[in-house]
């Protein structure tokens, strides 16, 4: 990229290079800003503008009524709209600007930037070069690999040739403990290349570097930064039911660039444009360790809400928790809403007083998935805020109420895909406990029965 | 419609007396509405605190405050609606500091109930200022939004110099460092009686420092109706 001589780049523009920023949220003084404005080296945009519908925020797209108030503003004198959407953040409201640099800083190239010895199986292998060449190209690709096929690992190559070109490479997450997770992980295998970590308790965030790993949340700083930009779990929630963190994406990439998702679950509407050939994808269908997903197995319980209000599960329910305690065999049991975790983590601690719940809400949340882990607890009553992420190795999973609007194809697949992830313990026990089947419970198991015999096709079991 | 803390639909008519004496509807989900804890019982005579039964009607902390010839007389008294408890600390947290002015809604109902319990009509609504330095910080005054709520006009009639946080410092420190407020255009005071608003009260210092000045300037007396009592 050719940068005029003339604006050699200052400390002003270097600072917020590949930012999108509050002019207010500058360290300098306002009137360096104000030539730096001046001289074209920053552009400045309004932070709301008005739309036919009403407010737009520019940061993050929202452009929901209800999501914006209004407030008698000290700053500007008048009544002020504000997007309540992105306040964590930094309030935007409509006397804000946003100012971002003009230019992008080019970058250094890193010769052979990868030192990762480990080795990836037949599947990683073929996907990894569709991803490299996917990068190469800047397109658009989707990773469908199911749950425990070994992603991250995919990366690598592509990541390594992006960075031997000079680009820059970010990966976004729903969720702060992978962002965590990933970070030593990507360390180690790119030692010389400096890596920025940006989630809301990092100093960090902002920060350009070669290698950004972001939550999406903080994406929203991020502006035409990305040459490639990596979106991990694009079904998770928040993702799939948040505009906002699609925008983000959109605006941190640069215009030319490639965007790579990651997703186990992919909708239904990307399913059938994948089948029909409209979005470009590379599906991963088997695990690393080349064993089967476990298939879930459908069983009736009839109206258990009624049982939990006569205080008792249902028979088959309480039976199979018994089985796991008496083996002693760690197991997840996923119940749908927040006040029947209670009710349910009630009746099972009169059974065995070490079992416990977790929820969204719950303060004591780490500690106790800590606990389980640590094998302190033999059986953990959860919502679906654990449907993924959490890795145990030696597990079974059991739904009660899988008939629930909660529990979608996306959420059933990633509960079953918790089972049977450790190579020396590829298989366990999927039990959907239900009253009445849903099309949503049959689609995801026939999703992972698809997805076995296309492995089993491709060559990619080991049995 | 959604609530407006944490943006769950939820049913706004909570019961037949509402409908049909067309009251607002509110706009709290019964869960988050749940979760404040409204100061209601005993209370401390002089700061508006919660008190055990058997405890004297002055708390230690107003005793303290009243065995000082300096500062004893300076406020009548406190009223606060809410108890700080970690709900609260959440919620001024993103009022005040995130800067989502329209939480104080939430406030309103029982933010003028307090009001015409403990003050009324005939006492002036004074907010507590903030220096122009952290107003232009914040963008808005977090007392002055709780003033707007009341059923009657407020007064600026004070104005801050700009100090550290007051949050870093300890009792004594704000009590031994000069008062920040000073008056602002103001008419004449004489035999006034002043009611204060503010966010919270902890120590005291603060309401009290601004009373002195009322009080100096002829005002009859100055009480403290604040949202929290820490």
């Amino acid at each position: 990229m050719y940068i005029p001589p003339s604006t050699a780049a200052s400390p002003l523009v270097v600072w917020l290079n590949g930012q999108r920023l509050p002019r207010e949220q500058l360290p300098f003084p306002d009137g360096e800003v104000a030539a730096a404005i001046q001289t074209g080296s920053l552009c400045e945009q309004p932070g709301l503008i008005n739309t036919a519908r009403g407010w737009r925020c520019v940061r993050c797209g929202n452009d929901d009524p209800y999501l914006f108030a209004s407030f008698p503003c000290a700053r500007c004198g008048s009544d002020c709209a504000y997007c309540r959407k992105c306040l964590v953040m930094g309030r935007i409201s409509s006397c804000t600007r946003l100012v971002h640099a003009a230019l992008p800083l080019p970058y250094g190239r890193y010769e052979a930037p990868l030192s990762w010895d480990g080795e990836l199986s037949a599947a990683q292998a073929e996907a990894a070069q569709t991803v490299r060449q996917a990068v190469l190209d800047r397109r658009e690709l989707i990773v469908w690999a199911v749950c425990g096929a070994g992603k991250t690992e995919i990366l690598f190559p592509a990541i390594a040739a992006a960075l031997e070109e000079g680009w820059r490479v970010g990966l976004a997450t729903p969720r702060v403990d992978v962002v965590r997770e990933l970070a030593p992980r990507f360390q180690r295998a790119f030692p010389r290349v400096p890596l920025a970590v940006w989630h809301g308790g990092s100093d960090e965030r902002g920060q350009i570097a070669p290698l950004v790993l972001s939550t999406t949340h903080q994406l929203l700083r991020a502006y035409r930064a990305f040459d490639v930009m990596i979106v991990d779990e694009v079904d998770a929630f928040p993702y799939s039911v948040e505009p906002m963190l699609e925008y983000a994406v959109s605006q941190a990439r640069k215009e030319r660039s490639s965007l790579i998702y990651l997703t186990a679950t992919p909708s239904r509407a990307w399913q059938r444009d994948i089948a029909r050939g409209k979005r470009n994808a590379v599906v991963i269908p088997a695990r690393y360790h080349g064993h089967p997903l476990p298939v879930p197995v459908f069983e009736w319980c009839g109206n258990w809400r009624k049982r939990l209000e006569r205080g008792r599960l249902p028979e088959n329910v309480f039976s199979w928790v018994l089985q796991r305690l008496e083996q002693g065999k760690q197991a997840f049991l996923f119940v749908p809403h927040i006040d029947e975790l209670e009710t349910v983590v009630r009746l099972l601690q009169r059974v065995d007083a070490r079992i416990v719940g977790v929820h969204a809400e719950a303060p004591d949340r780490a500690e106790h998935v800590q606990a389980f882990r640590d094998g302190r607890v033999p059986l953990l009553v959860t919502t679906t805020i654990l449907e993924r992420g959490v890795t145990v190795p030696n597990i079974d999973v059991a739904v009660l109420g899988a008939e629930d609007r909660i529990f979608t194809e996306s959420a059933l697949v990633q509960i079953a895909g918790r089972v049977g992830r450790h190579a020396a313990f590829p298989g366990g026990d999927v039990r959907f406990f239900h009253h009445g089947k849903t099309s949503e419970m049959v689609r995801a198991r026939r999703h992972i029965l698809r997805m076995n015999e296309e492995a089993k096709k491709r060559g990619l079991l080991c049995s | 419609m959604n609530c407006l803390l944490c943006h769950s639909p939820y049913n706004p008519i909570a019961s037949w007396r509402q409908l049909l004496l067309l009251e607002e509807p509110d706009v709290l989900c019964p869960r988050c509405r749940g979760t404040f804890a409204v100061i209601r019982g005993r209370l401390c005579e002089m700061c508006g605190r919660l008190l055990e039964e058997a405890a004297p009607s002055v708390c230690a902390d107003c005793l303290r405050w009243q065995e000082d010839e300096q500062w004893g007389r300076a406020l009548v008294k406190n009223r606060s609606v809410y108890l700080y408890n970690d709900w609260m600390k959440d919620v001024v947290a993103l009022w005040k500091f995130r800067g989502d002015y329209v939480i104080v809604e939430a406030f309103r109902r029982p933010f003028v109930q307090a009001f015409r319990r403990h003050f009324g009509r005939d006492w002036c609504i004074v907010p507590i200022p903030l220096s122009p330095e952290r107003l232009h910080e914040r963008g808005f005054n977090q007392a002055e939004a709780l003033a707007r709520l009341l059923p009657s006009p407020y007064f600026p009639w004070l104005s801050r110099k700009h100090s550290e946080k007051q949050s870093k410092k300890s009792r004594r420190e704000r009590l031994e460092t000069d008062n920040p407020f000073f008056l602002a255009d103001h008419p004449p005071l004489d035999g006034k009686r002043i009611v204060l608003i503010d966010d919270i009260y902890t120590t005291g210092i603060t309401v009290r420092h601004a009373a002195r000045i009322l009080l100096e300037a002829g005002a009859a007396e100055v009480g403290a109706l604040t949202l929290v009592r820490a």
